[in-house]
Order: C-alpha cells, then structure tokens, then sequence
C-alpha cells in the first residue's frame, strides 16, 4: 500500500512541529508592524498560508479523482476524498481567519465586498455537498466514479466563480501582491514564506495521517469479513 | 452524424412522454406564477424595480430545479438508464438529449413566466432576454448532468438542489449583473464563458456517472 520513496510519518511530524514553532516566532516576535493595519495585519500570514493550502488541497483531490478516472488507481479515490477532506478544513479556518481580520481591518465579521471570503463560503457549500453525496452512495466503483467527477467540478467552479465574484463587486480586498511583485520586503517576506512552508508541511503531514488511518480501517475491516 | 440521430431519437422520447403524460410542464407553470405571486407579497411596498428583478433569477432557478429533480427519475424507476448504458451510442448523447429535453421545458416555462413577471412587476430589456437564454443553457447543462448523479444516490431529491446550487450562484450573478448594469457585455460574455465551460466538462465525463 505504502509506497516505499515517502517520507516517513514521524520526521514529517517534527519538520511540521519545526516550522509551525519557527512560522509563529516569526509572525509574532520578527514581522515588523503594518504600516496601516498595525498588529492585526499578522493574521495575514496565516489567513494567506491557509488559503493557498485549501486551493492546492482542492486541487490534488480533482487530480487524484482525475487519476481514478483515467488510469484506474486503486488508491486514488480515497486519496481524493481525504485531500477534500483536508481541503474543507482548512477553507473552514480561512473563513475563520478572514472573518477575524475583516472585524480587526474594517469592523465587520462578514464582508460581501471581500471577494477571498465570498469565494470560500461557495466553495465550502460545493464540497459540503461533496460529503452529502459520497455519503448517500455505497462503497464501490460507482461511488468512486460520482465523487471523482464531482472533484472535477471543483476545480472548474473554483476559476469561474472567482471571476463571477470579481465580476459582482468592485476589488477592494488590500492587495498585497501586485502587478510589480510583493510591496513589502525584508522579514515580511520570509515570515510569509516560512508560514507558507510551515502549513503546506503540517496539511501534508495530517493528509498522510488521515490517509493511514483510512486505510488501516479498511485493512481491518477486510480482515473481520475474512474470519467471519 | 449518427451521434445527432442518437441524441435526436433520445431528445424525442423525453418530449413524447411529456407530451402523453403532461406532468412536468404544467407543474413548473404553476409552480413559477405561485413564485411570483409570493414574491409580490415578501417585497414590501415601496421597494425598488431592482429587488423585483433579482427574484426574477431566483424564481428561474428554482423553476428549473423543479424540471431537473424530474427529468432522470422515468429513467430509473424502470430501469430505462441501464437499457441506454448498454445501447451501442456514445453515453454523452444521453446527457445531451436530456439537456435538450429540459431546455424545451424551461424555455417553455418562461415564455409564459416572462409575460408574467412583466405583468405583476415591470418589462424586460433585451440584455436580460439574452441573459435568460444564456443562463438556461448553463442550468440545463449542469443540472441534467448532477440530476443523473442525485438519482444514484440514496438521498435523491434532496441531494440535487444541494449538489446544484452553489453551482447556480455564477450564473445568478451574471444573469444579475447583465440585467442591472449599463453595459451588460461582460456579463453576457461571462454567461457564455460558463455554458462552453461546463457544458465540455459535463460532455467529457457523463460517460463516468451511468458506467461503472
């Protein structure tokens, strides 16, 4: 089941304990203030980290689900179904994190002018309804056929409704990336990258753990229907 | 040419049934008037044209819901979908023609809602009209293909407007946006964006949802 070139689960464990604890120091102790939004601008690195996460977790669960579709991986539909998973979790915490800083930034929990968060609360309907329906289908090939098709639509609706909701309102999220690149330098920049490192590592290290999980059920599940 | 003859023999029996057992447009009719009718009575008084323009979206969307939790049922209560699995045509005409299908009912639907809504509310512009026929493209499309996916499941009908909704919510701001907007080009063009997208989607992976 294991494949044999991946990193063992427990130094993952510690690199995630590693560069969580060096990602906090950082944002808390080594980022300089924001010029504007003062303190409460840290919540950025998180709010940030954590959506890039989200995506990429959406992302590798159409491209397991793909792989079921096309080549047949035995693996694959659990694989999309735990990176959903994951990818539900951590959208959860960015609209959690966006709701926090809208309140700290503008003075309100929620924000219809705040395309990121508009975004995230259609996406966490498209894939809760994931759940509805992998649910209300028995186990087997069809199942894996449903979700995995499923899965490709996330990542067609993803694109698509972030233009819808471009579309609806005027841009005023703060836009810390632009055209010319970051505009700001220095500790900023590391804090952002190390945080990035620090939660894409720790969503790997939780995927893998899940993932064992699931698969050490079914392997005992295979082996009661054996003795029974 | 034989995949159009497929999809026409498909399209034609759907629209035969409907004709003999009448139960899925005269519902919608009802169901749309009586939208609007409740809607009348939730705006209040002196609540702007706007207001009444954006529930326009929501009776369509709803209306088309009605059609869509409809349309795969026949084939599942008697088993027809496992018969047209095994029929030697490409398993996209079957989507296709169930698109179609349940395009005729909803055009069908609003050439009567629209008069309707024009009458109890106010008139329509000629960018909404466009809109309304890009954004029935876009359902049809869509909602065929999750309504073939909700009737394998145990859930059914409740798991279709749940599957579809968050879906629907780019279409809704488009065909919005199209109707309240100056120049509505964008939102056409983001209409038809979404139809071509989907639509190729659906068309590539139907196969995947009625074969195992």
């Amino acid at each position: 089941m294991g494949r044999p070139h991946r990193i063992p689960l427990p130094a993952l464990a510690a690199a995630s304990l590693v560069l969580v604890t060096a990602a906090l120091v950082l944002v808390f102790f080594v980022a300089p203030n924001d010029q504007f939004l003062g303190f409460s601008q840290r919540i950025f690195y998180f709010h940030v980290s954590i959506a890039f996460t989200a995506y990429l977790s959406f992302g590798l669960g159409a491209w397991k689900g793909f792989l079921h579709l096309w080549k047949r991986d035995p693996n694959a539909d659990l694989e999309s179904y735990v990176a959903i998973h994951q990818g539900v979790i951590f959208g959860v915490l960015v609209l959690v994190t966006g709701s926090i800083w809208a309140k700290y930034s503008w003075g309100h929990w929620w924000l219809w002018s705040e395309n990121q968060l508009v975004l995230f609360l259609v996406l966490f309907l498209f894939y809760a309804a994931y759940f509805m329906l992998r649910f209300s289908v028995d186990d087997g090939p069809q199942r894996a056929n449903l979700c995995a098709v499923y899965a490709l639509f996330g990542v067609v609706l993803i694109p698509v409704s972030f233009l819808a909701i471009r579309l609806s309102q005027k841009f005023i999220h703060p836009v810390v990336f632009t055209r010319h690149g970051a505009n700001f330098g220095g500790w900023m920049l590391v804090t952002y990258f190390v945080t990035q490192v620090a939660v894409l590592t720790l969503a790997y290290t939780l995927y893998r753990i899940e993932l064992a999980g699931k698969r050490l059920d079914a392997r005992l599940r295979r082996l009661r229907e054996s003795y029974a | 040419m034989s995949y159009l003859a497929d999809v026409r023999a498909l399209a034609r029996k759907d629209l035969l049934l409907e004709l003999r057992a009448r139960d899925t447009l005269p519902a919608m009719l009802l169901f749309v008037v009586a939208v609007f009718v409740v809607f009348h009575f939730s705006l209040p008084a002196r609540s702007s044209d706007l207001a009444a323009g954006g529930l326009l979206w929501v009776a369509i969307i709803f209306t088309a819901l009605l059609a869509l939790g409809r349309a795969f049922v026949p084939e599942r209560e008697q088993h027809v979908l496992d018969a047209l699995v095994l029929a030697p045509c490409d398993r996209s005409a079957i989507w296709l023609a169930k698109a179609l299908a349940t395009l005729t009912f909803l055009v069908l639907a609003e050439l009567v809602a629209v008069p309707v809504f024009a009458l109890f509310f106010h008139g329509l512009d000629a960018a909404t009209l466009l809109a309304i026929a890009l954004a029935d493209i876009g359902i049809c499309a869509v909602g065929t293909f999750l309504g073939a996916m909700a009737v394998a499941t145990r859930a059914r009908d409740l798991l279709l407007p749940l599957l579809f909704l968050p879906l629907a919510i780019p279409i809704v701001i488009g065909g919005v946006g199209a109707s309240v907007v100056e120049s509505p080009g964008r939102y056409l063009g983001f209409l038809g964006l979404y139809d071509l997208m989907f639509a190729l989607v659906c068309w590539a992976s139907f196969e995947y949802v009625v074969t195992e």
